[in-house]
């Protein structure tokens, strides 16, 4: 078993597998199609991507040996009373994340998409269905608004290994909500957040998380990076803190990886601000906490420190424990294998890079 | 019959596209026409509501057709029609 490495880019798929203890290309697919979202379904192995075609459209597809072969597959689609705020029938536009049900849900299979829309599939991605009990959130229509899209995405789903009935989804911008009653239910969970664009910045709702995620070992530990700092609960939720750095040195930024062996630990890769969308100082750093966000070290090892305008897309940072690896908005990809203390550079000429997953096989 | 003619940049995803001939009275009618033969294609030419998309291009003879709502442009038996792809920069 290898470790492999799927790279969407803005121009195809690239599949790297670490053998023989090197990192080599694999395979490419998909040339000149921008790859927004990759994506491995532990359960069986099954790679999926979604092509984001300025023509014709998005599209769907999955392979079940290794990306030998792909199958096309039809994208979600809204019901046809389904409204946006502005009384417009929602349309597809994005598909922004996948994720696997629990293990009683064996072809279970979440999406995460924009319009605002969380869809289910219950026979492994065949078709998919909205869940309208989210749709339908009293919030949705006039709390829910758009960052940097047209509309409100969710981009981050997370699925309670110890109850597949447990979920959290996040929000751009709306915030966090969860449902305890497999999603007939959803309760916004933003206590400790602040949206500094809002005239209420303690709102309820209407905070922009970039990126969440829970840890496997203690599910209830749950981390964000936000647009207004970055954040962690040791409650599941009902209460958030915000752990950005001293001099708010790591605070803004896309992405975040965690440790699922240690709730303590992850990895927030900064950016200047909003309005600089920049490494910090042209400088490209990981941050790393191991005592859950109370202090940050600085790991630049083998990154480029001068003239770098390099940032990273939320979905274009994962993680296998201390493998770590990142793909940057100018095509640069990089990876740890020692928890972000020395970083290589996997290739410096990809084009802009989307979304990565990490497997095993 | 009409003549349906497609850009080349749709090969890539329907190796054996070429010309067809179709039936179809209105535009819609003739996507319905262009599935049938190639299977999947109308998904690619417009959304989920049947609208075009927004960079494809329908034209009939030398004319875009004007109604991408419901795609209701009249398709007479010796047309040409042409599905193209829109410009793009980048």
């Amino acid at each position: 078993m290898n470790k492999i490495i799927l790279v969407g880019t803005s121009k195809g798929l690239v599949v790297y597998r670490h053998v023989e203890n090197k990192w080599r290309i694999e395979t490419t697919q998909f040339v000149g199609f921008p790859v927004s979202m990759v994506y491995v379904d532990e359960r069986h192995g099954t790679w999926w991507v979604c092509l984001t075609h300025r023509h014709w459209g998005l599209k769907l597809h999955r392979s079940s040996d290794q990306g030998k072969s792909w199958e096309a597959l039809p994208v979600p689609k809204y019901p046809e009373d389904a409204q946006l705020q502005s009384g417009q029938p929602a349309t597809l536009r994005k598909i922004w994340t996948m994720q696997q049900a629990g293990p009683d849900r064996p072809t279970g299979l979440y999406l995460g998409t924009e319009p605002g829309g969380l869809f289910f599939s219950n026979n492994g991605g065949d078709s998919f269905e909205l869940v309208e009990s989210l749709w339908n959130h009293p919030s949705r229509k006039d709390q829910w608004f758009g960052a940097g899209r047209d509309h409100p995405f969710i981009h981050s789903i997370v699925v309670d290994p110890r109850n597949s009935n447990h979920l959290y989804v996040a929000v751009s911008c709306a915030g966090v909500f969860e449902t305890m009653d497999g999603g007939n239910s959803w309760q916004a969970r933003n206590n400790g957040l602040v949206a500094a664009y809002l005239p209420n910045p303690q709102a309820e709702i209407g905070h922009d998380p970039h990126r969440m995620f829970a840890c496997a070992m203690q599910p209830d530990i749950l981390w964000q990076q936000n647009h207004c700092g970055i954040y962690r609960s040791t409650d599941g939720g009902r209460q958030w803190t915000d752990i950005a750095g001293v001099n708010n040195f790591p605070n803004y930024g896309f992405a975040i990886a965690i440790d699922h062996r240690n709730p303590q630990r992850a990895w927030v890769i900064p950016a200047v601000s909003d309005e600089i969308r920049v490494a910090v100082n042209l400088a490209l750093c990981v941050c790393r906490t191991e005592d859950g966000g109370q202090t940050w070290q600085e790991l630049r090892q083998g990154l480029p420190q001068e003239n770098c305008f390099d940032i990273v897309f939320r979905h274009a940072f994962a993680n296998i424990d201390d493998v770590l690896v990142f793909g940057t908005t100018t095509g640069n990809l990089y990876l740890s294998e020692n928890g972000g203390d020395q970083w290589t550079c996997l290739s410096g000429n990809l084009a802009r890079v989307e979304s990565i997953c990490m497997t095993v096989g | 019959m009409a003549t349906v003619n497609f850009t080349s940049a749709l090969k890539r995803f329907f190796p054996k596209l070429d010309t067809i001939q179709v039936e179809g009275k209105t535009v819609a009618a003739v996507l319905d026409q262009i599935e049938q033969q190639y299977p999947g294609m109308k998904d690619y030419l417009v959304d989920e509501r049947g609208r075009l998309r927004k960079h494809v291009n329908i034209f009939i003879g030398e004319e875009l057709i004007t109604d991408g709502e419901t795609l209701s442009d009249v398709v007479a038996e010796t047309d040409q029609v042409f599905v193209f792809q829109a410009l793009s920069g980048g």
